[in-house]
């Protein structure tokens, strides 16, 4: 180890650190120098399984999914776990060497089970899983006049004149026969009367 | 001799031209983007399955075309896909191919007299490299397509400039 003609560990990791930097800038450049390069507007555009790009991609999203994708997380990870486990739970070589390994095996996915459901009850006791709904609360403006003294207003029926062909058209005839003024006088800038 | 030979007979020593090089590179990992747009994707997903297994000529599904090397057209192309179609093969990185699979997309199939929603032919947008017959084919016969595929990419040459004469005269 004293000798200094060896490489002790750490040379080795610094080796690999730089075979594995030099392997992969050289490919990196081999690859920039021999592959064609035939950009257009089309091949720059961003891939969106072919379709036309449309708004930002810098939207919001609501705060409330991300503790439920947290969440969603802790027990997907537990799946995986447990798809290792049943291939060897019901192993039945195992069982025919003991009769307890059956047992011991779910008693020992229970306990790992258990621990995650208990973080489940703890996060719904602490309702981080519920979906939180503000509570809409209408502002107020303390004025001395009752509603009651609307009541009369709103109750009001407004008639609405009953329009028909026929007066439609009269209404019509009668505005052809007498053109309605402009109600503003134009004026017009001449150029010679400027200065 | 082959590069497969060489490596059998020269005691694993391979001597070969840089163009043989960079086909044989090039046609062992032929990478479609997958995509499929009609029942002949079916055919093409059994072709990628285990049973046929195209991962064993380097046939990979990719799921972006910034990946891929080559474009199945497996399926019916409409006239709204047609746009999409040819966007995703400008997308693909150079150099590109495209198997024409199945009758729809070689010459808009049984669509050919009265589909208005049909393009006839997927060559009428994108170049097309290797067509295959059959409606649906079967996946013998995608894989004989790669196989053509790959005597085509063999005769190419990248650096001679066949593929692109404008990026040698650069």
């Amino acid at each position: 180890m004293d000798d200094p003609g060896q490489i002790s560990e750490y040379g080795k990791i610094l080796l690999m650190a730089i075979i594995g930097i030099v392997l992969v800038s050289a490919t990196i450049l081999l690859a920039r120098v021999l592959s064609p390069k035939n950009p257009n507007p089309i091949k720059l555009s961003t891939y969106e399984c072919g379709e036309e790009t449309t708004g930002t991609s810098w939207v919001q999203f609501n705060p409330r999914f991300y503790v439920i994708a947290l969440i969603f997380l802790l027990f997907d990870v537990e799946l995986i776990f447990i798809f290792p486990w049943a291939t060897v739970f019901g192993n039945a070589d195992f069982i025919a060497v003991d009769h307890r390994w059956g047992w011991f095996t779910l008693i020992e996915m229970g306990i790992f089970l258990g621990i995650l459901i208990i973080g489940l009850l703890y996060v719904w006791k602490s309702g981080d899983i519920s979906w939180i709904k503000p509570t809409h609360q209408r502002p107020s403006v303390p004025v001395a006049i009752p509603a009651s003294a609307y009541d009369q207003l709103n109750a009001k029926e407004y008639s609405i004149k009953d329009y028909k062909e026929q007066d439609i058209k009269e209404e019509l005839a009668e505005k052809a026969a007498s053109p309605v003024k402009m109600g503003f006088k134009p004026k017009f800038k001449k150029p010679s009367s400027e200065s | 001799m082959s590069l497969d030979q060489q490596l059998q007979q020269n005691n694993g020593v391979i001597i070969a031209k840089m163009d043989d090089l960079l086909n044989w590179a090039r046609l062992s990992s032929m990478w479609p983007i997958s995509f499929g747009i009609a029942c002949c994707a079916i055919e093409m997903m059994g072709a990628m399955a285990a049973t046929y297994d195209l991962d064993r000529l380097g046939v990979f599904p990719r799921p972006s075309p910034r990946q891929s090397d080559v474009m199945i057209i497996a399926g019916t192309v409409t006239f709204k896909m047609a746009s999409r179609i040819k966007k995703l093969y400008e997308q693909m990185p150079d150099p590109k191919y495209v198997i024409s699979m199945g009758s729809c997309s070689n010459c808009g199939g049984p669509y050919w007299q009265h589909g208005y929603h049909v393009v006839k032919g997927v060559d009428k947008i994108i170049p097309v490299d290797v067509y295959v017959q059959g409606c649906p084919p079967r996946p013998e016969a995608l894989i004989g397509a790669f196989l053509e595929l790959q005597k085509k990419i063999e005769e190419q040459s990248l650096l001679k400039g066949d593929i692109f004469p404008m990026a040698v005269e650069q």
